[in-house]
């Protein structure tokens, strides 16, 4: 009975290769997930591309292990009171809007035989961007990409809203105005706007769109951190769960690679929420940029590899995907585990 | 552009997703679960000695 159904589902085609890969992927994306709050789901998708997946089974996979992750987390965030629903229920409906237009792009240009190229060319575009801010900002050292896990300490009234955000809720008042928690008022239409632009983000590429979702959140709404967290999770349940459903009816959901990249992926997700308890976030962000620049640059590669036919490019560029993910991921393991036996050796010199 | 697609019922992709939303809900309870009951020992094992020194 359990074999027909897993074998219906399609995990008892996975080698044991495959599925030992998946979950210690899982567990590398997952470590990256807890630790910065983002940015694991970017390496899944262009991991699958360069394993030779098609288009839609690399996006659509990718977006229901999005949609796997995003519930474990919104479980954690709303056991925290972290979640605002109201705000979460109007971004839905934009975002639902901009990933089916994404999702039809996708199976249009796969009709086109350009969809592998032109998602690998968006995606180098946008990892060598955000790649390039998060650098840029960890150098200059004030924080800013990813989750500031300070921050995500303080209540909510402590919270000032960014001048942007005040700008944008003083200039667009166009009715229906909301109030959102951390007494929040602003249109409707905002949060609607922001919802569509990164829901096509996210029907394209089949990512979570929270690395532009939440500084959207931030500075054109004006939500304070934690909420915009929570509720950006909450959201991604609703989106990735749609999306990854809208994939599977085109068969472009794999069981075999979502289930092992999931169970590698949440105890992953522990292990990095707890380092940031440990470890300074900032001066590790820069690791993390430099991660998102080698993961353009492999997929980069990979693509002219496949464009030219040289096999040799295309696993140089899986490599390199993997190994800067991985190296990040121990980067901060090895961090955590240094800081724990610093601060027990400095506890015991003191009560000497 | 293909247009706007509304979902229709299909039984086996709900079981699909279905699958993985149980999936999810099964992982966040068992490793929370598995952490409560190994997290302190493992700590000792990683750290040495006192795990709470922290």
């Amino acid at each position: 009975m359990l074999d027909s159904l897993l074998g219906g589902l399609g995990i008892l085609e996975t080698s044991p290769e495959m599925l030992a890969l998946f979950v210690g992927f899982g567990l590398v994306v997952g470590v990256l997930f807890g630790f910065f709050g983002m940015g694991g789901s970017f390496l899944v998708t262009p991991a699958l591309l360069m394993l030779d997946y098609p288009a839609p089974v690399a996006v659509g996979s990718g977006m229901a292990f999005v949609f796997g992750t995003a519930v474990i987390a919104t479980l954690k965030h709303h056991d925290l009171g972290q979640v605002d629903y109201k705000l979460g229920a109007i971004m839905i409906t934009g975002t639902t809007i901009g990933i089916e237009a994404g999702r039809a792009s996708v199976y249009y240009l796969e009709s086109l035989g350009l969809a592998g190229g032109i998602i690998s060319v968006a995606y180098v575009v946008l990892l060598g961007g955000v790649g390039a801010m998060v650098t840029r900002d960890a150098l200059n050292s004030d924080g800013g990409g990813g989750v500031d896990h300070e921050a995500a300490d303080r209540d909510l009234d402590e919270y000032e809203i960014p001048e942007i955000a005040k700008t944008i809720q003083q200039t667009v008042r166009i009715p229906p105005m909301v109030t959102l928690r951390g007494d929040v008022r602003v249109s409707a239409w905002v949060i609607t706007a922001v919802a569509f632009a990164t829901g096509l983000l996210s029907g394209f590429l089949g990512v979570g769109g929270g690395f532009i979702r939440m500084p959207a959140m931030i500075y054109a709404i004006g939500v304070p951190v934690p909420v915009a967290v929570g509720t950006d999770l909450f959201e991604i349940v609703f989106s990735g769960g749609l999306g990854s459903y809208l994939y599977g009816q085109g068969g472009g959901v794999d069981l075999g690679i979502v289930a092992p990249l999931l169970f590698g992926s949440a105890l992953g997700a522990r292990i990095g929420s707890a380092a940031t308890a440990v470890v300074d976030a900032d001066g590790i962000k820069v690791y993390f940029g430099g991660m998102l620049l080698i993961g353009a640059i492999a997929v980069g590669i990979g693509e002219i590899g496949s464009y030219i036919g040289n096999s040799t490019l295309e696993l140089l560029g899986l490599v390199l995907v993997i190994g800067a993910a991985v190296v990040v991921a121990f980067a901060i393991l090895y961090t955590t585990v240094s800081s724990l036996r610093q601060t027990r050796r400095q506890a015991t010199t003191t009560a000497d | 552009m293909a247009g706007l697609e509304i979902p229709t019922w299909d039984p086996e992709t709900a079981l699909l997703i279905g699958t993985i939303l149980l999936e999810a809900i099964v992982l966040y309870v068992g490793y929370g679960g598995l952490e409560r009951l190994f997290g302190p020992y493992l700590m000792k094992l990683l750290i040495g000695g006192e795990a709470n020194a922290r």
